[in-house]
């Protein structure tokens, strides 16, 4: 019997431990599951569009692409699952505490930092949500772009966290930082206590989801989401793959949190309507 | 319940705060949090959605969280690690390095020790024996009289030096014999264990002070002969920890408690006597917990004594082609004993050797009758004893 197989992309090392560890157990429980890797999301939903795999563990942005090429070709897509820390999540624009900087208005003429070019959380959402304050990127402020890990739409916190040591070296008047990082870069001393002040903050969005097209075997798709949601934190097989992948519990997947990405992804002119890579300066 | 934070960040104090009120209660359960910090909002909502609970802000900024089932998960299935006064019999691996009596979260690893059998490792000496240990340590810079001048005859120096170069490669060997069973036990025996590895540290400084006797007047090392390394090669080799044990610390370290005594009394010089009288003590706790591990052993199986007179006789067997002692050493142990090379010096020498081995001999059949051999034996198993003492 063909396995229903799944593709990820491969972030950082643990990928392999949590998808070797997730394959054991759904395999023991049933389900013949496989997983490939992805050294980036592009190739990855380009392969699950066109039937190469069954599912894909997708970043929001990976969604997004993966949502205009299907419907471009009438193809059924949809987010199966995603995790209980998929959802409602935000990001900050930061200053330096003793910034003049005391509203959005005064980053005109300034310069901005932000992560990976294909960072939704600390680039496309953040500047997405200036824009929605009148304020166009490179025209009425400065973007400073830290790109590292381009590809993996930035999960590699690289990105991120350089753009945040720029704003502490007084390189740059503002960073872009994810609700958690910014927490967690406080406790690495990157961003030390009452270093930075709050500047603004997006609205709530979701984040990575589990994308499965109409191509799939309908009922491998249910076992897989049957056992997905089935997993709990009380078993002490499966909670310290959890604990990695960074989740309690796997929750109904829903797209309605990805809007602020998708008037992101065409203000910026990352991908077109139909799924085409079209960002400049984009090379995974 | 409202918990107010004031002016508190999340990051520098207030996570504690919100953990501690969240702790007390069951999931499900509902806390509003306050507070003035402006980053307040932003760390609470990321923090609540890593650690499993869902948070909601309010229109008047109030964030509201209901505590999530992660913590109750996380220990639904723990266990103790049995009770810190109780030595279990046979302590499960996965309990591994946890300590006696903790609360294991379940999961985790499996390890194998094979040395896991409460009737194996166990003495009930030693939690006693390790805290005897524990007090009777010294300090090698301080508790000898390095700074004691004195000076030998060339000869008596160099019997001094051959016999702390034997020494040394005997404390290495027995230094290592305890380190490698001490990784074998189940953690849970920490008495053992902690036994064990400080009676590996007491061998290191026996090493450091036969070394520094030996290089202390400005010579070179003596010699070492292939006999006594295949000795202590034979002692290595038994993978047993009750054969191990017994073969080390009954009959070989039992022997030698009788040589560092002859050593003290022997001894030429004030650094000498200081080394041997305190490696001495050292050693006599050692065979006190061989002794008292077979003891306990000996009552529960009755094979017991079948097989340590097969680990002596096998032993014998593999060195019965060697030549034992190293004569450079037994030679100097008798001018050490006769003082000069007069004759009627050499002969009372002699004699005192001689009754050396008599008393090592007394001494290896004291154990072993105190193990159960009846006299016959014990004399029979003690005359197989390797010639190199240990
Ligand atoms: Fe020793
Ligand atoms: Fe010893």
């Amino acid at each position: 019997m063909t396995a229903f197989t799944m593709g990820a992309v491969t972030y950082d090392p643990k990928v392999v431990t949590i998808w070797d560890g997730f394959r054991v157990w759904l395999t023991a429980a049933g389900l013949p599951f496989d997983y490939v890797l992805y050294s980036h999301y592009e190739r990855q939903v380009e392969d699950l569009i066109a039937g190469r795999i069954d599912a894909a563990w997708n970043s929001p942005l990976a969604w997004i692409r993966a949502r205009r090429l299907a419907e471009a070709r009438g193809l059924p897509i949809r987010a199966l699952v995603m995790r209980d820390t998929d959802r409602d999540l935000a990001s900050a624009v930061v200053v330096r505490a003793d910034s003049d900087i005391a509203s959005v208005d005064d980053l005109r003429g300034r310069t901005v930092a932000t992560g990976a070019v294909d960072s939704p959380q600390a680039t496309l959402l953040p500047l997405e949500h200036l824009r929605r304050h009148r304020l166009q990127p490179g025209t009425d402020f400065t973007v400073r772009r830290f790109d590292v890990g381009v590809g993996l739409h930035g999960d590699h916190l690289g990105g991120e966290r350089d753009a945040a040591r720029a704003l502490i070296a007084g390189e740059v008047d503002a960073a872009c930082v994810l609700d958690g990082n910014h927490l967690l870069f406080t406790k690495e001393g990157v961003l030390p206590s009452g270093s930075t002040r709050l500047l603004t903050t997006t609205d709530l969005y979701d984040h990575c989801n589990m994308t499965v097209t109409g191509a799939a075997d309908a009922s491998l798709v249910a076992g897989f989401e049957e056992l997905l949601r089935s997993m709990s934190y009380a078993d002490p097989a499966v909670r310290p793959l959890l604990d990695l992948e960074g989740l309690t519990s796997w929750e109904d997947g829903r797209t309605d949190g990805y809007d602020l990405l998708e008037s992101a992804v065409t203000a910026s002119g990352f991908y077109d309507g139909t799924g085409t890579v079209t960002a400049a300066e984009y090379r995974p | 319940m409202n918990l107010d934070l004031a002016g508190l960040a999340f990051d520098t104090g207030g996570r504690l705060l919100v953990q501690k009120t969240l702790a007390g209660l069951p999931p499900e359960s509902t806390i509003t949090v306050t507070g003035r910090n402006p980053f307040l909002t932003l760390h609470l909502r990321a923090w609540c959605r890593a650690s499993g609970h869902c948070a909601t802000v309010g229109d008047d900024g109030r964030v509201q969280i209901v505590k999530g089932r992660q913590d109750a998960d996380r220990w639904v299935r723990a266990e103790r690690a049995g009770e810190p006064d109780t030595v279990a019999r046979w302590p499960p691996g996965h309990w591994g390095l946890a300590a006696r009596g903790a609360l294991l979260e379940a999961g985790g690893p499996e390890p194998a020790y094979d040395l896991d059998d409460r009737d194996v490792v166990w003495a009930d000496l030693a939690p006693r024996l390790y805290a005897h240990a524990a007090a009777g340590q010294w300090d090698p810079a301080t508790a000898v009289p390095w700074d004691s001048p004195f000076t030998l005859p060339t000869d008596i120096e160099a019997a001094v030096v051959q016999i702390m170069t034997y020494l040394v490669e005997n404390e290495q060997a027995a230094l290592v014999i305890p380190a490698r069973l001490l990784t074998r036990i189940h953690p849970h025996f920490r008495e053992v264990v902690g036994l064990l590895a400080v009676q590996a540290a007491d061998e290191a400084r026996h090493v450091d002070v036969f070394t520094r006797r030996a290089l202390h007047t400005g010579g070179r090392m003596g010699s070492s002969s292939a006999g006594g390394r295949a000795s202590l090669a034979s002692l290595l080799a038994e993978p047993d920890f009750t054969l191990a044990s017994f073969l080390l610390s009954v009959l070989g370290e039992g022997t030698f408690v009788y040589l560092l005594t002859f050593l003290d009394r022997h001894a030429p010089d004030p650094v000498t006597r200081a080394v041997t009288r305190l490696a001495r003590a050292d050693e006599a706790r050692h065979v006190a917990f061989g002794v008292a591990h077979l003891e306990h052993q000996s009552a529960t199986d009755p094979t017991m004594l079948g097989r340590l007179r097969r680990a002596i006789e096998r032993r014998h067997d593999v060195l019965v082609d060697t030549a034992g002692l190293n004569q450079d050493v037994f030679d100097a142990l008798l001018l050490l004993a006769a003082g000069d090379w007069a004759p009627e010096a050499l002969s009372r020498g002699h004699r005192e050797v001689q009754q050396l081995q008599a008393d090592m001999d007394a001494g290896r059949r004291r154990h072993l009758s105190r193990l159960g051999f009846p006299d016959d034996e014990a004399a029979e198993l003690s005359a197989l004893h390797t010639r190199n003492f240990m």
